[in-house]
């Protein structure tokens, strides 16, 4: 299984270790909100490593003093979405720096088949490789259905 | 630190304490409510010991109506419970979002609860404060989105007792209405605070304070000035108790800086710049009889 060793997506922060319990999902947002970071919840069903823009759950949601605001929305997301990835984004507004510093998945399918190398014999015996997820070959909406 | 076993040693540990004590003294009159507030504060207490000696540790519903005429601070005694319900641990944070219809309702169908819910999670961790709640239900509407907004609320006051306190606010005929139209509002609500009209003595009272924290005090005859003008001002429509004080206070300084401006080659000492005398009151409109249906001035 050289493309998906662990068997489970790793992207963002914590992501080779064990999923994050709520409680421990709401000290990091204190941790961010306390930074006067913006936390924003966004879902996927194609976690492509160059599919930078997932969806967004509702709007980034500046000016709140608590993480229980957060846990709600994610908790409305993850019933929305059981089976998406969904992920957790701190945006930091300061001036010059205006991008996102926190990013961490708090939601995955259960069963993740990760991704498969794309071989594409080009001129010559030149070869280009890209890789494709497995889920990815059936629709939107469809995915991760097991 | 030690696990606290004793009233005392719970009360000096949250410093809520100090709190309550600055109720005591800022805060004029008020009897009734500062007495609830007390024994809201009491139960919190011994709920925090009863939970250090390992007894049920269910949080109370601490949802609040405050019900008043206006300017009898409710605005004012939100905020403090905010800050005491902090420091006893009730709520995580302590800060206060106070909003009124127009912050909830949207215009539009599928704007009411997005707006609904991005108030909520901002007063998350601390005190929802609705001011003129009865607003939120238009009877004369069935479509209104108040409606949806009253039902948003409801189930987060519900299940969201640990994350926030929600205070209504209003003027008591309207939110009783309100109340008998919502009824499931009323029985999410615990404790019903009646802020009574503040007496003659308690207005003056408010008035020394209000000035004394600005810098000013008044001059000889300024205070019996203020007195009558309070006698005559009560009985006038729109009358609204601390704030109309305020307001008061608030003419009589312009008066006050408009007789210093007209001198304009006087030395002003610090006593000229901090008194308020008695002709600055007096030339308000409340003493002039021929106006006496005008509140405004
Ligand atoms: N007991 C009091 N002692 C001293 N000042 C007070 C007291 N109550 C209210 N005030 C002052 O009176 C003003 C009006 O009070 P507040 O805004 O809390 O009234 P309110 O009941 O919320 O009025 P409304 O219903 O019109 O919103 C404030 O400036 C406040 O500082
Ligand atoms: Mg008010």
């Amino acid at each position: 299984m050289m493309t998906n060793p662990t068997g489970r997506l790793t992207q963002g922060q914590f992501s080779f270790l064990p999923d994050l319990t709520d409680a421990e999902i709401t000290l990091q947002i204190e941790y961010g909100l306390k930074k006067g970071y913006a936390w924003a919840v966004e879902y996927t069903d194609d976690p492509h490593p160059r599919n930078t823009y997932w969806e967004m759950f509702g709007m980034p949601m500046f000016d709140l003093s608590d993480a229980a605001g957060v846990m709600m929305e994610l908790k409305s997301c993850r019933s929305t979405f059981p089976q998406h990835y969904i992920r957790l984004v701190a945006f930091d507004s300061t001036r010059g720096v205006e991008t996102i510093v926190m990013s961490f998945i708090v939601n995955r399918p259960a069963v993740e088949p990760g991704f498969g190398l794309v071989r594409q014999e080009t001129n010559g015996r030149t070869m280009r490789y890209t890789i494709r997820g497995y889920e990815a070959e059936r629709a939107e909406g469809e995915r991760y259905r097991r | 630190m030690r696990t606290a076993r004793t009233v005392a040693e719970v009360m000096a540990q949250s410093q809520a304490g100090d709190v309550l004590d600055e109720l005591d003294r800022e805060l004029v009159g008020l009897a009734p409510v500062k007495a609830r507030i007390r024994d809201i504060a009491a139960l919190l207490v011994i709920d925090r010991l009863r939970m250090n000696q390992g007894l049920q540790a269910q949080t109370p519903s601490l949802h609040m109506s405050f019900t008043g005429n206006p300017g009898t601070g409710k605005t004012t005694v939100a905020l403090r419970m905010a800050q005491i319900l902090h420091r006893l641990g009730y709520i995580r944070k302590g800060h206060l979002v106070a909003v009124t219809r127009d912050d909830l309702v949207g215009q539009y169908v599928g704007h009411t609860a997005p707006k609904t819910r991005e108030v909520l999670k901002k007063a998350m961790g601390g005190v929802l404060f609705i001011d003129e709640a009865y607003y939120l239900y238009r009877p004369d509407n069935e479509r209104d989105y108040g409606q949806e907004a009253i039902e948003i609320l409801m189930q987060v006051m519900e299940n969201h007792r640990d994350d926030l306190v929600v205070i209504l606010a209003g003027y008591g005929d309207r939110m009783e209405t309100f109340f008998q139209s919502n009824p499931g509002m009323r029985s999410r609500i615990a404790h019903h605070l009646e802020f009574p009209d503040f007496a003659e003595g308690e207005l003056l009272r408010i008035a020394e304070m209000m000035l004394e924290q600005q810098n000013y005090r008044f001059g000889p005859g300024a205070r019996e000035a203020f007195q009558e003008y309070l006698a005559r001002r009560i009985r006038q429509p729109q009358f609204a108790n601390a704030r109309s004080v305020r307001n008061a206070l608030d003419r009589a300084r312009l008066r006050q800086a408009s007789r210093l401006f007209a001198n304009p080659d006087k030395e002003l000492t610090v006593d000229d710049l901090s008194t308020i005398e008695s002709p600055d009151i007096r030339a308000s409109r409340v003493f002039d009889p021929g106006a006496a249906a005008t509140p405004n001035n």
